[in-house]
């Protein structure tokens, strides 16, 4: 594997993490407990989808310029159509936004592991990788203050809303630790500089998330428990299938469609 | 990310609209100063009472000689990476400059560095608070993301008596608070 082939692959990754939770929580407009709450989740959900163009864009220029297997194809032919195996995103955002305890909980996890990943990348040997990265980091930065305050609102709240955080946490949780585990593709761009330190990015994501959890009065789990992987080989659970099914449905079934 | 605007017809492309001496220069080439006050009429299109100027889009305007024919570089930087209005911003922008008689212009769009309030005009600053959101309080620090909220006067009384709602308003860029003195909700524009 060259790096132009680790990046595409990285950039990929980055794209489809932001674009499938994006996607997600898109699936509150209309449902959420408040009107504030709606509007928050919409414009969270904005931002990711936004960073997620930005990296499929850069993502189908290196795949062009590099001449890679996917050289020609847009940031939109990549989002929709790609297959199931075929995307890279992390299995915790796939997962159904259940109750909005469950989502909070798989939000906060994911803020605290972007946050200091788009800080990480923010320094990256590669310009237009730590431009997206800058730019994201300050968007992601509300995210996780947001998540944060409501992780504590839950946790230190009523005993009904801190029995059904702690269930969120706890059912969460096996899909946190492949954020951390890092393949070929991850050592080859940490030692180039581009791409960031996973080990670094455990140690700063873990005590962030020690400390609000004990704050939240709420147990953090061991992350030595069994976690699920396989999302940097295209497998996933059979979450993200339907939600695919329903992104992708209009530039399938009306290949072209502009307005 | 480079969009090309030329709204010359296809049979004489290579023609800028305005008129030209014979050696093919415009008799009159607009100053970049004078570019500057056409695009500050350029309104917002979510805010629209500032513009595109007090919000501090465009980050830079050039003439390219290099090929022979004279084009206007304009670059433009995103407020943030999903914000809905970026490409109809560009449209707006084409537009005005087509409608000044400069056909042939060049939108580049610039990431780095990031787009900060910081950058937005007292002017802007002060057309936000009279059209009823408060602006950014402070500079766009760490400390400022990270820290205790900011102290936001409400913009229809005054007061510094206010509470924030929800970390996100209308839109990604604005927080929504409410003040306790005149009990108005109101929109806060967050430093970034």
């Amino acid at each position: 594997m060259n790096q132009n082939q680790a990046l595409f692959e990285y950039l990929l990754r980055l794209g489809d993490s932001d674009m499938i939770l994006g996607q997600r929580l898109c699936e509150w407009v209309g449902n959420a407990p408040a009107l504030e709450e709606e509007m928050a989740i919409g414009n969270v959900a904005l931002d990711l989808i936004g960073q997620a163009r930005s990296w499929l864009t850069l993502a189908a220029e290196v795949a062009s310029a590099a001449e890679l297997e996917a050289a020609g194809r847009s940031a939109d032919d990549l989002a929709f159509t790609r297959d199931e195996r075929a995307y890279r995103n992390l299995l915790i955002v796939e997962q159904a936004n259940g109750n909005f305890a469950d989502t909070m909980a798989r939000q906060y996890l994911f803020d605290v592991w972007h946050y200091h990943l788009l800080s990480a990348l923010s320094g990256s040997a590669d310009e237009r990788v730590a431009a997206i990265a800058a730019k994201g980091l300050k968007e992601v930065t509300y995210h996780l203050r947001r998540s944060s305050a409501w992780i504590k609102r839950l946790g230190d709240g009523t005993e009904e809303s801190h029995a059904r955080m702690q269930d969120a946490i706890d059912e969460i949780w096996t899909y946190s630790g492949e954020m951390f585990i890092a393949d070929e593709v991850d050592n080859l761009l940490a030692v180039a500089g581009i791409g960031a330190d996973l080990n670094r990015l455990r140690s700063l994501w873990q005590a962030d998330v020690q400390a609000l959890l004990a704050e939240a009065t709420l147990n953090c789990p061991s992350m030595d428990e069994y976690m699920q992987r396989g999302s940097k080989q295209g497998l996933h659970t059979e979450q993200l299938g339907f939600l695919l099914a329903e992104m992708q449905f209009l530039p399938r079934a009306y290949p072209g469609a502009s307005w | 990310m480079i969009r090309e605007f030329d709204n010359t017809q296809a049979d004489h492309r290579n023609q800028p609209l305005i008129a030209t001496d014979r050696a093919g220069q415009q008799l009159e080439q607009p100053s970049i100063e004078a570019i500057w006050t056409l695009l500050d009429a350029v309104p917002d299109p979510e805010v629209p009472v500032v513009s595109v100027v007090d919000l501090g889009i465009v980050r830079d305007l050039q003439w390219d000689l290099q090929s022979g024919m004279r084009q206007l570089v304009v670059t433009l930087t995103p407020t943030y990476s999903g914000c809905p209005a970026t490409e109809f911003i560009e449209e707006a922008i084409a537009e005005a400059l087509h409608a000044a008689g400069i056909a042939n212009v060049r939108l580049h769009q610039q990431l780095a560095p990031a787009w900060t309030t910081d950058w937005i005009t007292e002017s802007g600053r002060e057309k936000l608070r009279q059209y009823g959101i408060a602006p950014p309080v402070g500079s766009a620090s760490k400390r400022t993301l990270l820290g205790e909220e900011p102290e936001v006067a409400c913009p229809q009384c005054g007061s510094h008596d206010t509470v924030q709602v929800s970390e996100f308003g209308s839109t990604a860029c604005k927080a929504l608070y409410r003040c306790n003195s005149c009990l108005e909700p109101f929109d806060y524009f967050k430093c970034i």
